[in-house]
């Protein structure tokens, strides 16, 4: 491609963290020096299918300089997009996609404070303020106000990222002024994060189907996963041939835990059927829902069962390789499976003879960089191919052309860490657990006004009061939200809601991704929902209008009504009516389509502005 | 009788529009459909030359069994669908709609969508004086041709006709995200510094006069821009051998603006530099 | 710094004449001017040159080689095509008997190798490029042959940045490396083409090494673009003025056609051979005739029965030989054979190789009278000038592009003060010699170029204007023919196959040009995409990526001789020396410097190109010249 350049230069910091990811340039045209040793590339040149082929390593380019320099300067770009052969425009669109990114100067460290539901009930806004004051100007720290960081039994949280060689992470949750800033200013003695068991209240209990081993295996042991019954499944799928699991997986009655409940088998069963190849196989791990963090805590504590489900998975539809799409708030998470990944390499877990099958399966993670539109599945694969996070407009559904335009099955953490006990169980086993039309068991992720935050594993069925008990819900609860920003708010007096996709639906409300967040009567109804309304003006990918303008409407008014009520609120209210009903109608994906759904029940179930 | 060789022959598919039995050729849209069948669909992101973006949703219509709206440029129509393109509930969405754009975008030279907020009773203030608008300044940075963000409605068919879809130049993408997403050229840099070489395929294809001729801007800020007194005249470049197809906007014996027709068999409505600002040459009269 | 404007050219708008040629030009009527111009003619028949205009509509070519042939006698009438892709003419109708592109943009689309030999279509053919992007995009591979990595080749799959000079070593090695590859196409070789034993002995000492040695290209890169061709199931060869201008250009163009023999890719939808014109109507020109050999519809001269049917279509006689091409008639003009031209809407003084040897033999003419729409460096040197209309924008007509398509060209505006359309004035002109052409409009005209071309018979103004252009042949009223050429070479029915296409033996030649110690580098020359020929109409509107004219060297020379990008330097060659300042770009290999025509009134660049010309087709080298760059004692920086 006939790219155009201009004059800004790398750094050899920032050329050195391009190639450390890319390996040194192969020709003076992508960014050697032209000396006398690259004489014979004056004479011949390739610049064609392949050179445009590897635009799905922008972003883990832009990861990297952003890793090593902390923003991502002109030249660094440029000489990304050299190497790249990807347009520098295009590529500074998908640089300023993403909020984890500064194509600005910006300090090395860059500490994250969560400022979303749970945290700002927690006391986020204090937080913020006492760092500031105590980190002060010019302090080498570039604070910034975001988005839920998947910390929410920990509230409040913030994330420390020391951009360098290696970049440095630390997490401290719950966070006080104090913690924050050390963690910020000195990230390598930072305290270490507690173990993911402690997020899972029912560790070590018997019966737990998915949390069995969080808290329990080593996470780092491929031999002590083993050890508690991993690889059995993979070994059972083999076993039955790839249309056997499918089978299996269907007669299970599993259906899809992030929140649109698809049967998994149909959709597993409609990629393996598709004559176009490759097939791939994308995990979903890019949990941004304000108030979830099961997929964390699963990563965390358990990782190799989320590689052995993928491999099923992939085996099952036909793929040979797999994504693991993981949120780049989740550092822990990140090094988890990269060693996990790296162990199941080693023990030809994967590769190219699984288990001497003749199956060849592998994996890669792709980290994500502050975009809760990527966890939309079209979005997603846009991120992965290197383009900005936009979702796509369906149909074509992934099944038929999916990351790369090719035949992809997508499913979450939760939904395939499903899939092992369903195949060392059996399907009608599974299938007896839950109720008839939610089958198996599911993770829900507790905080707020509870004694006890962190990710309960209940069967479906449980009652909404049952879970809140378990986590020794407090007094004086006023409001619970279920399923995130994108869910609803339910009463007081609603406990004996089942927690069903089939029970929730038929209390008009949502299950979601399994958030369970309870509010008692001292957070500010009217804050909260100007929270979540802020949360997706910021999130807004921006493609299509309903959206991109209406949660700025959204927003405008919850602002303008803050402080009022009654017939005062009444005519905005109505306009919000409007403009979320065009939302819900017209957008093109999810986030639009629910961007108003919290604010709607806030109105009609909870009362908010009479 | 002239004989045009023919395409692999397509099949014909039936499904109903507002109850009347439409028959179009497999790969038709919803929208391609409805305009065959004489139903006036208001569309501001659909492009003739362009795969359809659906990013403005002003042409959604009701689907039988579709939870959400679709919209109608980029839906493919399928056997037995039902189709209503006029219910309450679908009128309702555009509306929303241009009322959100009218009320944070420049919609002035945007070709009839003041008929259509007449028509769909839309009232973009009722969002108050201190609705967000997108504020941007005309951006002249060139003789030839003025962006003028204010008027965009990010509808990426300027993108689209840059980029892989025609031009290949890539000199534009959109940057940011959100409300504050614009259309901007690698590190935000004037056009100048940019890969833009100025064939002018986005202006061709802009809805809503963001994108426009220096001649065009300059003689509507002058108030002597006037389209009813242009001719337009279908002739060929002077410039190589290919043999673009320009369309000369004339007025008072002055061109004023080039296009080119979007269905020639030469150009698809593209042109280059040359052809579509090169013609200075014939109107230095001395 | 000094700032550098291009000139701007105001518009002629009424005639000029002068007595003598040290004086001023002064206005005059158009009656004057054309008694004028009819007196200095009619004192010169017989010693007469008409310089028709590849940018004019087809109607005006025709008129204006009908008054060569039928008001002045003689077949001494050609145009700027000379300059530029004559060769392509000549080589093709040696081949396959017709002179044009045997493909259509459409079908560049649906190909799966394309090969752009000598062509930055990037640049010099944008739109045609899209249609090589559309290619690239459904999955074609594009290699590219060029001495620079021009945008064009920054697309290709494999860029073979070859010597100046050097194509056919690398055609034929190309070519031997598929016969031994067994790669030839044997069914069509055997079917529909002659003397490939003698192209094989031809090809055969073209080893891959010794194509390396003397192309400067790897052999395995050659190797790859042999197979890639042969092996493919459609392939495009493109290519434009780096394969035709040179001192064997028509040479040139033969090796890459038997490429096409070889394989097959010719004749076939999505195989083909497209040269790319640089003009709006260079094809349309030789097509109507405007050149010394044709009769309009591309019909030969020496043919007794086509002589007959013109003859008795203009009740005339014609010439039963060729007349002079272009270069000829600056030869001739040199010797004194050639005392009077009319020269439409060209500007030879500066687009011609050796430039300051082509405004002597301008000035040396007895008589010269130019119709243009701007006074030229060409119109400067006239007796009359004649103000005309703009082609494409002030005229009814029709033009033919690349693809040999015929479109129709409409008056948009109204010409400037007395400008006349050109056809009328030649009429005027042909009245006052005694000839009284009556042409209501440019239809009549076109009607009667169809009643006597075949090719065109087919092509109303109604049905032009239906199917936004018709491709010739389009011999009937009722039908459109397929898209691409030579069909019949495909024919199972021997006979319909009709003459069947010669592989050209052709030796190479290195450039006439040698690099030595004094002059070290190679110059080559090229089009940048904003601008145009000698900038006469592109320099009148407000380009933001114009920067006037550069020498451009590698970076490796711009070190070597201590020069800065802006700094003037003195550029020399065996025929002149200019000062230009230095761009430095990083497509360019050490040893190898670009410039372009487009501001001779800055940089007159042909004053370096050699006037070494193609003996078949009379196109000069422009593409390989020596020069020497040396730095100024003063350095001086342009901005």
């Amino acid at each position: 491609m006939d790219l155009h350049f201009g004059d800004s230069k790398p750094t050899d910091e920032e050329r050195a963290a391009v190639d450390a990811l890319l390996g040194p340039p192969e020709s003076s045209w992508e960014g050697a020096a032209r000396d006398e040793m690259r004489a014979a590339d004056l004479r011949w040149a390739r610049g064609g299918r392949a050179a445009r082929d590897r635009r799905d390593l922008l972003l883990p380019g832009l990861h990297a300089i952003n890793d090593r320099v902390g923003w991502i300067s002109d030249g660094a770009l440029d000489y990304l997009c050299r190497r790249l052969t990807v347009p520098p425009a295009e590529a500074y669109g998908v640089a300023t996609f993403y909020a984890l990114f500064s194509v600005r100067p910006r300090p090395a460290t860059v500490l994250h404070v969560c400022t979303d539901l749970a945290c700002a009930a927690a006391g986020a806004p204090e937080l913020c303020a006492g760092i500031e004051e105590r980190l002060g100007p010019g302090s080498g720290v570039s604070v910034q106000r975001g988005p839920c960081l998947g910390l929410c039994e920990r509230a409040p949280a913030a994330l420390a990222i020391r951009a360098g060689d290696p970049v440095r992470t630390a997490v401290s949750a719950p966070a006080t002024v104090a913690e924050a800033v050390l963690a910020a200013s000195a990230p390598d003695s930072a305290p270490e994060e507690p173990p993911a068991a402690l997020a899972v209240p029912q560790a070590g209990q018997d019966g737990l189907m998915l949390l069995h081993r969080v808290g329990v295996v080593d996470p780092a042991s491929l031999d002590d996963y083993r050890a508690h019954g991993g690889y059995t499944a993979l070994r059972r799928a083999f076993a039955l041939g790839p249309a056997g699991v499918i089978r299996e997986v269907t007669d299970s009655g599993l259906v899809g835990r992030g929140g649109a409940a698809f049967p998994t088998g149909r959709k597993w069963q409609a990629t393996a059927s598709q004559p176009d190849h490759p097939h791939y196989l994308v995990c979903n791990a890019d949990e941004s829902e304000p108030g979830t963090f099961k997929d964390r805590v699963l990563m965390e504590g358990d990782p190799y069962a989320l590689v052995e489900a993928m491999t099923i998975a992939g085996y099952a539809t036909g793929a040979h390789q797999g994504y693991l799409y993981l949120r780049g708030e989740y550092p822990r998470a990140l090094h988890r499976l990269e060693h996990a990944i790296g162990q199941a390499r080693a023990r030809g877990l994967l590769g190219d003879d699984i288990l001497g099958q003749g199956y060849a399966f592998d994996m890669e993670i792709r980290r994500g960089a502050g975009a809760y539109i990527c966890g939309e599945e079209t979005a997603l694969f846009n991120s992965i191919e290197g383009y900005r996070g936009e979702p796509r407009s369906k149909p074509p559904f992934p099944v038929e052309k999916g990351l790369f335009g090719k035949p992809t099955v997508e499913n979450n953490v939760e939904t395939l860490v499903n899939v092992l006990p369903i195949l060392t169980m059996g399907a009608p086993a599974y299938a007896a657990i839950g109720t008839g039309r939610s089958t198996g068991p599911k993770l829900y992720c507790v905080s707020g006004t509870v004694e006890r935050p962190g990710v309960y594993e209940l069967p479906f069925g449980a009652t909404l009061g049952e879970l809140l008990a378990l986590a020794g819900v407090r007094d004086g609860l006023r409001a619970v939200l279920l399923g995130g920003a994108a869910g609803g708010f339910v009463r007081a007096d609603e406990l004996d809601i089942p927690l069903t996709f089939e029970g929730t639906r038929e209390a008009g409300t949502t299950l979601g991704s399994g958030v369970v967040m309870a509010f008692d009567d001292t957070v500010p109804l009217p804050r909260l929902l100007l929270r979540i309304a802020e949360f997706f003006r910021d999130e807004s990918c921006g493609q299509c209008v309903p959206c991109r303008v209406g949660t700025v409407r959204q927003e405008e008014a919850l602002h303008r009504i803050a402080e009022r009520t009654g017939a005062a609120a009444a005519g905005d209210i109505a306009l919000l009516r409007e403009v979320g009903r065009a939302m819900r109608d017209a957008s093109i994906c999810g986030l639009g389509q629910t961007a108003w759904n919290a604010v709607e029940s806030a109105i009609d179930r909870l009362g908010a502005y009479e | 009788m002239t004989v045009t060789p023919l395409g692999i022959p397509r099949r014909l598919l039936e499904f109903t529009i507002d109850g009347e039995q439409a028959r179009v050729p497999e790969g038709s849209t919803i929208l391609d459909a409805c305009r065959a069948a004489g139903k006036d669909i208001p569309t501001l992101c659909e492009g003739d030359t362009l795969r359809p973006k659906n990013a403005c949703r002003v042409c959604v219509v009701e689907v039988e069994g579709s939870r959400t709206l679709v919209p109608a440029c980029s839906r493919k129509a399928e056997p037995g669908m039902e189709v209503r393109t006029d219910t309450e509930r679908a009128r309702h969405s555009r509306k929303i709609v241009l009322e959100l754009l009218a009320s944070s975008v420049d919609l002035s030279t945007t070709p009839r969508v003041a008929e259509w907020l007449k028509e769909y009773e839309a009232k973009p203030d009722r969002f108050g004086p201190d609705a967000g608008r997108l504020n941007e300044e005309p951006r002249v940075d060139n003789d030839l041709y003025v962006r003028d963000y204010d008027k965009c409605i990010l509808c990426y068919k300027c993108v689209d006709a840059c980029g892989d879809q025609w031009q290949n130049t890539f000199a534009i993408s959109v940057a940011g995200r959100g409300f504050d997403a614009r259309i901007a050229v690698e590190h935000d840099a004037p056009l100048t510094d940019s890969a833009c070489v100025y064939c002018g395929n986005c202006i061709e294809v802009c809805p809503t006069g963001a994108l426009s001729f220096k001649s065009e801007f300059d003689m509507r800020a002058a108030g002597t821009w006037d389209e009813s007194r242009q001719t337009e005249t279908t002739t060929v470049c002077a410039y190589c051998g290919v043999g673009c197809n320009l369309t000369l906007h004339v007025q008072d014996n002055e061109i004023v603006k080039v296009t080119s027709p979007h269905d020639n068999p030469v150009t698809h409505g593209n042109l280059c530099i040359k052809g579509r600002f090169g013609y200075q040459h014939v109107q230095n009269r001395g | 710094m000094r700032k550098r404007e291009p000139k701007t050219y105001t518009r002629l708008t009424h005639p000029l004449v002068r007595d003598s040629r040290d004086e001023p030009f002064r206005r005059a009527t158009w009656e004057e001017a054309l008694d004028r111009a009819a007196r200095g003619l009619e004192r010169n028949r017989g010693a007469f040159g008409m310089f028709s205009c590849a940018r004019a509509t087809n109607e005006m070519n025709y008129v204006a080689q009908k008054f060569a042939r039928v008001v002045m006698g003689t077949n001494n009438v050609d145009s700027c095509n000379r300059t530029c892709h004559a060769p392509s003419v000549a080589g093709l109708s040696a081949a396959f008997g017709s002179g044009g592109g045997t493909s259509s943009y459409e079908e560049i689309e649906h190909t799966d190798v394309i090969v752009m030999w000598g062509s930055n279509a990037r640049f010099a053919h944008p739109i045609f490029f899209q249609h090589v992007l559309k290619g690239i995009r459904n999955g074609a591979r594009m290699y590219a042959v060029d001495p620079r990595r021009t945008s064009t080749a920054e697309w290709a799959e494999s860029w073979l940045g070859l010597n100046v000079g050097t194509d056919i070593p690398m055609a034929h090695a190309i070519g031997r490396e598929i016969i031994h590859a067994g790669l030839a196409n044997e069914a069509f070789i055997e079917r529909a083409t002659t003397g490939f034993e003698e192209y094989r002995a031809l090809v055969e000492p073209w080893t891959l090494s010794l194509a390396e040695k003397v192309t400067g290209v790897p052999a395995a890169a050659i190797r790859e673009l042999a197979h890639a061709y042969a092996r493919a199931e459609r392939a495009q060869l493109c290519w434009t003025l780096g394969i035709t201008e040179h001192h064997n250009g028509t040479d040139n163009v033969r090796a890459l056609i038997n490429l096409s023999l070889l394989t097959g890719h010719v004749g076939r939808y999505g195989s083909g051979l497209q040269p790319l014109r640089g003009q709006n109507n260079v094809q349309g020109g030789g097509d109507m005739g405007a050149i010394p050999n044709r009769l309009p519809g591309f019909q030969d001269i020496l043919d007794p029965d086509t002589r007959l049917k013109f003859e008795s279509a203009w009740d005339t006689v014609i010439q039963p030989h060729y007349g002079l091409n272009l270069t000829e008639m600056f030869e001739a003009m040199e010797d004194g054979s050639l005392k009077a031209v009319y020269c439409i809407g060209e500007n030879p003084a500066q687009s011609e190789a050796d430039s300051e040897q082509a405004v002597r033999r301008l000035k040396a003419l007895d008589f010269l009278v130019v119709q243009d729409i701007f006074l030229t460096k060409t119109a400067e040197l006239a007796d009359v000038v004649l103000p005309a209309t703009a082609g494409w924008a002030e005229t009814e007509g029709t033009t033919t592009n690349s693809e040999r398509r015929v479109q129709r060209v409409r008056r948009a505006v109204t010409p400037p003060g007395e400008a006349r359309e050109d056809i009328d004035i030649i009429c005027d002109l042909a009245a006052r010699l005694g000839h009284d052409w009556k042409y209501a409009d440019a239809e009549t005209v076109w009607n009667e170029l169809r009643s006597v071309s075949p090719d065109h018979f087919g092509m109303t103004y109604e049905r032009l204007e239906e199917h936004q252009g018709i491709q010739w042949p389009c011999p009937s009223t009722e039908r459109l023919e397929p898209t691409f050429l030579h069909g019949r070479l495909w024919d199972p029915v021997p006979a319909r196959r009709g003459r069947l296409a010669p592989f050209g033996i052709v030796q190479h030649d290195p450039p006439v040009d040698l690099t030595d110690e004094r002059y070290p580098i190679r110059l080559t020359t090229g089009r940048r995409l904003d601008s145009y020929n000698t900038g006469v109409q592109s320099g009148g509107y407000a380009s933001p990526l114009r920067r006037g004219e550069y020498v451009e060297l590698s970076p490796e020379d711009a070190e070597r001789y201590g020069v800065v990008v802006g700094e003037e330097v003195q550029v020399t060659s065996r025929r002149g020396s200019v000062t230009a300042p230095v761009w430095v770009d990083p497509a360019l290999r050490p040893g190898l410097a670009f410039m372009t025509m487009h501001f001779p009134d800055e940089v007159d660049t042909n004053q370096l190109t050699i006037e070494a010309n193609c003996p078949i087709a009379g196109t000069a080298e422009f593409k390989a010249s020596a020069i020497r760059i040396e730095k100024l004692p003063i350095a001086t920086i342009v901005g």
